[in-house]
């Protein structure tokens, strides 16, 4: 999977890497591509929630248990550019 | 949610504001437990807008809310709850993003009487107007007991399918939380915010006192949600993780702290924040030791890493229970 940008979100609490998408996502064009790297359990939880309001796409998850708990999700923008908050 | 589904009734077009201050109570949070790890991991902002079908913006206002809890122009409540001011707060930040976002009012949900400092008919203005929302701020759950806002004045709203609900009984909510057909909602009492706890109250005062001043970082309050928290002496103090999900959790923070993990036996991950000499790092080492599976064993091997340092080991006596004075723990 290719994408334009990676948010690292390790070490962060949910909403943090919510808020740091958020935060990638305003500045895309739909149709990117958005990877996020986290160690929280709850962006399962909260990302795809988050996309699901937005009507942005979760498009794959990884779990890398073996690389201190490291979560990897594709995200593929659906919204205006706009979307976000300015 | 009600207030929001209120006037989404009449027609109007809502989205969500979400602020993260660092002091927010989620699920996550207490997710990082493992004792937890079955609780629904749920945020209930997302949630709330997935009910509703509206957008949700998540705001980060870390920095921002800094200034909030420091110094409170109304004070605190029971605890270091500032909760005028941070509805003041709140409601200012909602109102520069409506006006960044061309929407015309903003909508809170309070009842008069609900909440007893931050949610009384006289502090009311006192929001609308330190906000700078003023009469663009509207609460359909209780507009009838106020002064028309400028959308009720406006047509933009129909007043008389608001409410004029006030004190502390929650009944007329849950009646409309089922009428609406809602049998799920986010827990109404208070347990939203730390600074409303006073163990984590408590931790953040000792935080304050040991630097000799009223400041903090993101990741000191997030450590306060974490661990026993123990201050042997005044210059250090230790958080030790009480499970392997706070372990994992406070791994992150290693590089960041003189760190000590048991090694002869099974046992908890330990940050210690402050400075400490040889003899500190002992009796550090011994608390240790006593919150290990090496509790009952004559001695104990504890890895300790400076800062930046290699691991040096320690071989120590575990601290009877006995010996640790209560005042050590914080919280």
């Amino acid at each position: 999977l290719d994408e334009m940008v990676i948010v690292d979100a390790r070490g962060l609490l949910c909403p943090m890497p919510v808020i740091r998408v958020q935060e990638a996502i305003a500045c895309l064009p739909a149709g990117s591509r958005l990877q996020l790297v986290a160690t929280d359990p709850g962006v399962h939880a909260d990302v795809p929630a988050w996309c699901r309001v937005h009507g942005h796409a979760i498009i794959a998850v990884a779990n890398n248990d073996d690389v201190a708990d490291t979560i990897r999700m594709w995200i593929r923008v659906g919204g205006p550019c706009d979307d976000a908050p300015k | 949610m009600l207030a929001a589904s209120t006037v989404m009734a009449q027609g109007v077009h809502v989205e969500g504001l979400n602020f993260y201050t660092g002091f927010c109570v989620e699920g996550h949070t207490h997710a990082v437990r493992s004792k937890n790890r079955d609780r629904p991991k749920r945020n209930n902002a997302l949630w709330v807008a997935e009910h509703l079908a509206i957008k949700l913006h998540m705001i980060d206002v870390v920095e921002e809310y800094k200034d909030v809890v420091i110094n409170p122009r109304h004070g605190y409540g029971q605890h270091l709850n500032p909760c005028l001011d941070c509805k003041g707060f709140m409601v200012a930040k909602a109102r520069e993003w409506m006006e960044a976002n061309a929407f015309d009012f903003i909508i809170t949900g309070e009842v008069i009487g609900q909440r007893l400092k931050s949610q009384l008919k006289r502090t009311m203005p006192v929001i609308a107007a330190e906000s700078g929302a003023h009469d663009r701020l509207l609460r359909p759950l209780c507009a009838k007991l106020l002064q028309p806002t400028l959308p009720e004045r406006e047509g933009w709203v129909d007043r008389e399918q608001l409410y004029d609900w006030s004190g502390r009984s929650r009944k007329p909510q849950i009646q409309l939380a089922k009428d609406l057909g809602l049998e799920d909602y986010a827990q109404p009492a208070g347990g939203c915010c730390f600074l409303t706890d006073p163990s984590y109250s408590r931790k953040l005062q000792d935080l304050w006192s040991f630097r000799g001043e009223r400041r903090y970082e993101l990741d000191d309050i997030m450590l306060l949600k974490l661990g026993r928290h123990l201050r042997p002496r005044p210059h250090f103090k230790l958080i030790i993780a009480r499970d392997d999900g706070e372990n994992r959790f406070m791994r992150g923070f290693r590089r960041k702290f003189t760190h000590l993990t048991p090694t002869s036996h099974g046992g908890p991950l330990a940050l210690l924040d402050g400075e400490a000499e040889d003899d500190d790092l002992e009796l550090a080492a011994r608390l240790v030791a006593r919150f290990s599976q090496g509790r009952d064993a004559a001695r104990v091997r504890v890895a300790i890493t400076r800062t930046g340092g290699s691991p040096q080991e320690l071989e120590v006596i575990p601290m009877p229970a006995a010996e640790v004075p209560k005042e050590w723990y914080l919280g």
